[in-house]
């Protein structure tokens, strides 16, 4: 028996010693690792735009980059940044993300949405429907999505940066119908009109939201709980993440609704200085960035159905996709994101009211 | 110190061990358990109690309860028949059913979560007959309640079976030959026997599915009011960087947790000077 | 929880004495309600996982396990596991002969702060080192001047895992080493054995399988946490994703067949360790029977 244990706890000491060589990889020269933290839905994207930079640093520098991606929930990836995860950048959902960033850590600049072009967003997209084949509920716009007999899946705006576009967009489109011009807004003289179309933004939503019988946490799960389980008539989604639902999920199965009016997604990018400039990594982090904007950039996005700042460098059949419709902006509306976000989704804020009756 | 502190042993070891002991469980554990006090310090007490007391929390707290509680009693009832028939019976199958029961304790809380969507979805399994007849699995607080009762189905069954087994034989032929009907002495006799064993583990399955995410997430729906659990809302107010509310909530998860575990203690120690 | 898990030492028998058993449509009542509680909660979602794991075919599920991250996810997963077990064997030992063999005040307020990792629940156990080693925590500042990284890195992955196995070896040991009591160690003492002596000869020999089974039952939990290493892993593909998170990414991925794939190696870790457990249960039952009949024969 003592022999036994002897044996036994040389074994595990051996097994130890192995796996802790194994996980010691010798490190080549001429390598270089970059850490893109990222949002859910730009998984596929980020994959073939790493590879391309990869192969044209390589060729440009001799230097092998070696990209790790990190993907989750926006609000969740930018914690983690802000609790130390190392990203030497980040390309995130939405700006107030990044925003926290900066103010929290000081590893960057207030201004950072400055430094690259069109609000440091190489890509937008958009808040589109995705329906069943067929569109049995008749699905067409906004409006469609009060009626009691719909169904809707979205996920939950506390936790989904998504889904704070997808809210945003149907509180925009209430305000247009009632406003017609939306300058009124920042107009002192309509004050009554604006507040009363408020208010009516206000019910539009909560009727939405009435309508909703699964709030995930993320953007992914929701269209798990669309596609997989067969639940809800609407599913008020990312643009790209419908074209990809349908591409990878079935095309017999879904189509793509574009209503009337909808939001201007921008999902921003940006380096991380403090990080970046403790790993050495800041020119090619820089150099990863700006490849973004570039031709190669902006065609692998458009193919990732993500709309490109220029689209004159995407295929045009890939461009072609895309349904024009009028998009408005979250300055426009809501007078940018650290507003929005504290009107809105902040605890006890409007979106919390939508559950817990006001007292 | 310590020489004064226990009783007088021959053997030795006693201020060492305890000394590892107590190093590893601070270092491990108290130490990083007390952020959660300290960081829940930098809300004043009036912040502190706002937080606990809005609806949306309150509400959270009374579906976690009431939910993991329900799960505890399904596990009373169906791990005591499960306990009862491993032990007592003989049917083909047994010793591989009886290994599968250690099954939720092993695997992942998200694959459990998943595949129990998957089955009990509308369009699930198990799921579309239900829909059939009106019930709504997933998405409900039936769904966390499944999730739930997954989770702690082993610890019922696992404290429960020993204590039968030990049972003497003997006790319940006398009862028999006094003439107490097999009932009678089913409940006169031996749940009485099985009461600490029992108790101990609904209490352990409560406390387990109290704290229970990552299966939960998936099937409840996460509706706000109706099936947010309160690990969830912890994790809402981070995502939220409200780093004070969300350990606000944890400490009192922490305290219902050690209040459990203390019972739970005390139940053993019981059931000790019973044996005894 | 000790008894949760803990082995039945005593030699099962199945009664057929109609004094002590029930009439046999209550028998089978029983078994049918066990049987179907089991079946609806533990069957169904088991094959469930396999079901799906192999929907698309043996092809694509080998071939998503040959993945190099998934390789990469089951590596981490084992070291994690490789480092926190050893590290709770060592304490659980000591708590166990600390807590067994002495008498002192406040040993139940200790057992209850072993307990502890069990009942908490893994979204806080995450937060805790978050908190602790966070960048915005009380160490954080200070180990990235010293560029020391503990969470969104292997350490914490490792320090998460240890955390929410830490009370199964020592919960496994303390009933056994108790039951044993201290006869057996006081005769070596006082025949000059030293501490480590009698401890490596003496007591572990006695409690080896429930050693073994503590070790088993930590192992098992170790490569299946989700909740707590969630917070603290940071998600970097290839680095920093342990088996059950790779599942998430998967399933998050719309590659369904790949996260069941993955899922089920999991599954059959869990499988593996309740055949070994059921092994180890089947050498304790032999024993006690052994040390039975030798008695018998001493006495005849």
């Amino acid at each position: 028996m003592n022999l036994s244990l002897t044996s036994f706890a040389r074994r595990v000491t051996l097994l130890v010693l192995a796996l802790a060589l194994g996980l010691s990889a010798p490190a080549a020269a001429q390598r270089a690792t970059l850490l893109n933290v990222s949002y859910d839905p730009t998984r596929e994207f980020y994959r073939d735009f790493n590879a391309a930079f990869s192969a044209v640093w390589k060729e440009k520098t001799g230097v092998t980059v070696d990209i790790k991606q990190s993907h989750g929930g926006a609000a969740k990836q930018a914690r983690s940044v802000i609790d130390g995860l190392e990203a030497d950048v980040v390309t995130l959902a939405l700006a107030y993300d990044i925003d926290e960033i900066a103010a929290r850590t000081k590893l960057m600049p207030a201004d950072w949405q400055s430094r690259l072009p069109h609000n440091s967003s190489p890509y937008t997209s958009t808040i589109v429907f995705l329906v069943r084949k067929g569109n049995p509920k008749a699905i067409r716009d906004w409006d469609d999505l009060v009626r009691p007999d719909v169904q809707i899946i979205t996920p939950n705006p506390k936790t989904s940066g998504g889904a704070r576009w997808n809210y945003l967009a149907a509180w925009a489109y209430s305000l247009k119908k009632d406003l017609g011009d939306l300058s009124k807004l920042n107009d002192p003289a309509a004050k009554a009109e604006v507040d009363a179309a408020q208010a009516r933004a206000r019910d539009f939503v909560t009727r939405i939201f009435r309508n909703v019988p699964v709030l995930d946490s993320g953007a992914r799960g929701s269209t798990t709980t669309f596609v997989q389980r067969g639940i809800g008539d609407v599913f008020i989604s990312w643009e790209n993440e419908a074209f990809l639902a349908i591409e990878e999920l079935g095309p017999d199965k879904f189509e793509l609704v574009v209503p009337s009016l909808s939001i201007l997604a921008e999902p921003p990018v940006t380096l991380i200085d403090g990080n970046a400039r403790k790993h050495g990594t800041v020119e090619i982090a820089q150099a990863y960035l700006e490849y973004l904007y570039s031709p190669t950039g902006q065609r692998l996005a458009a193919k990732h159905f993500y709309r490109p700042v220029s689209p004159e460098h995407a295929d045009p059949e890939d461009i072609e996709r895309f349904v024009k419709t009028e998009l408005v902006t979250i300055e426009q509306v809501f007078g940018g994101w650290q507003k929005a976000q504290a009107d809105h989704f902040n605890d006890g804020g409007l979106f919390d009211q939508i559950y817990v009756p006001s007292r | 110190m310590s020489l004064r502190l226990r009783q007088h042993s021959v053997l030795p070891g006693f201020g060492l061990t305890l000394g590892i002991t107590l190093l590893y469980l601070a270092l491990i554990v108290l130490i990083p358990l007390s952020g959660v006090a300290i960081k829940t310090f930098e809300l004043t007490w009036q912040d502190f109690v706002a937080n606990l007391t809005s609806p949306r929390v309150i509400a959270s707290f009374r579906i976690t309860f009431v939910v993991a509680g329900l799960a505890a009693l399904i596990n009373a009832i169906f791990g005591l028949t499960t306990a009862w028939v491993l032990e007592r019976y003989a049917f083909p199958g047994k010793r591989i059913i009886d290994a599968f029961v250690d099954l939720p304790f092993a695997l992942p809380t998200a694959v459990a979560g998943i595949a129990l969507t998957a089955i009990y979805a509308p369009n699930g399994l198990i799921g579309k007959h239900l829909d059939a007849i009106g019930i709504k699995a997933a998405y409900s607080p039936l769904g966390i309640l499944i999730a739930l009762t997954f989770i702690g189905l082993p610890f019922v069954v696992r404290t429960v079976q020993p204590v039968i087994a030990d049972l003497d034989a003997e006790i319940e032929e006398a009862a028999a030959s006094l003439g107490a009907t097999r009932f009678h002495t089913f409940r006169r006799v031996l749940l009485p026997a099985l009461w600490p064993a029992l108790l101990t583990g609904v209490a352990l399955s409560f406390a387990r599915a109290l704290g229970e995410y990552g299966s939960v997430v998936f099937i409840s729906g996460n509706m706000p009011m109706k099936t947010e659990i309160v690990p969830l809302l912890i994790v809402t107010k981070l995502e939220q960087y409200d780093y004070a509310g969300a350990t606000a909530l944890a400490l009192v998860m922490l305290g219902a947790s050690f209040i459990l575990l203390l019972v739970i203690n005390v139940l053993q120690w019981w059931a000790r000077q019973r044996h005894a | 929880m000790s008894a949760a898990t803990g082995i039945n030492l005593s030699a099962r028998r199945t009664s057929t004495s109609p004094a002590i058993t029930e009439p046999w449509p209550v028998r089978l009542l029983l078994i049918g309600i066990a049987l179907a509680f089991l079946t609806l909660f533990l069957f169904i979602p088991l094959a469930t996982v396999f079901h799906q794991a192999l929907a698309k075919g043996l092809a694509t599920y080998l071939a998503s396990l040959r993945e190099p991250d998934a390789l990469a996810a089951v590596r981490l997963t084992l070291v994690a596991a490789a480092i926190s077990v050893p590290l709770n064997v060592v304490f659980g030992v000591s708590a166990a002969w600390a807590i067994a063999k002495f008498e002192f005040p406040g040993k139940n307020l200790l057992t209850t702060m072993i307990d502890l990792p069990f009942a908490v629940s893994p979204v806080v156990a995450g937060l805790i080192f978050v908190l602790l080693f966070g960048l915005q925590g009380v160490l954080g500042p200070w180990l990235r001047e010293h560029d020391i990284k503990i969470i969104f890195a292997v350490p914490g992955i490792v320090l998460a895992t240890v955390f929410v196995t830490f009370p199964f070896v020592a919960r496994e040991l303390i009933p056994l080493m108790q039951e044993q009591g201290t006869d057996e160690e006081e005769a070596a003492v006082s025949l000059g054995a030293n501490g480590l002596q009698t401890l490596w000869r003496v007591t572990l020999p006695n409690v080896k399988w429930g050693l073994m089974y503590g070790v088993i039952l930590c192992n098992a939990r170790a490569m299946g946490e989700f909740g707590a290493v969630s917070v603290v892993s940071g998600h970097i593909r290839g680095e920093t994703n342990t088996l059950p998170l790779h599942v998430e990414i998967l399933y998050n991925e719309y590659n369904f067949a790949a996260a069941f794939a993955a899922a089920s190696v999991l599954t059959l870790l869990a499988l593996l360790t309740l055949v070994i457990k059921s092994f180890l249960e089947w050498r304790i039952q032999r024993q006690f029977a052994e040390a039975a009949r030798m008695l018998q024969g001493d006495a005849a």
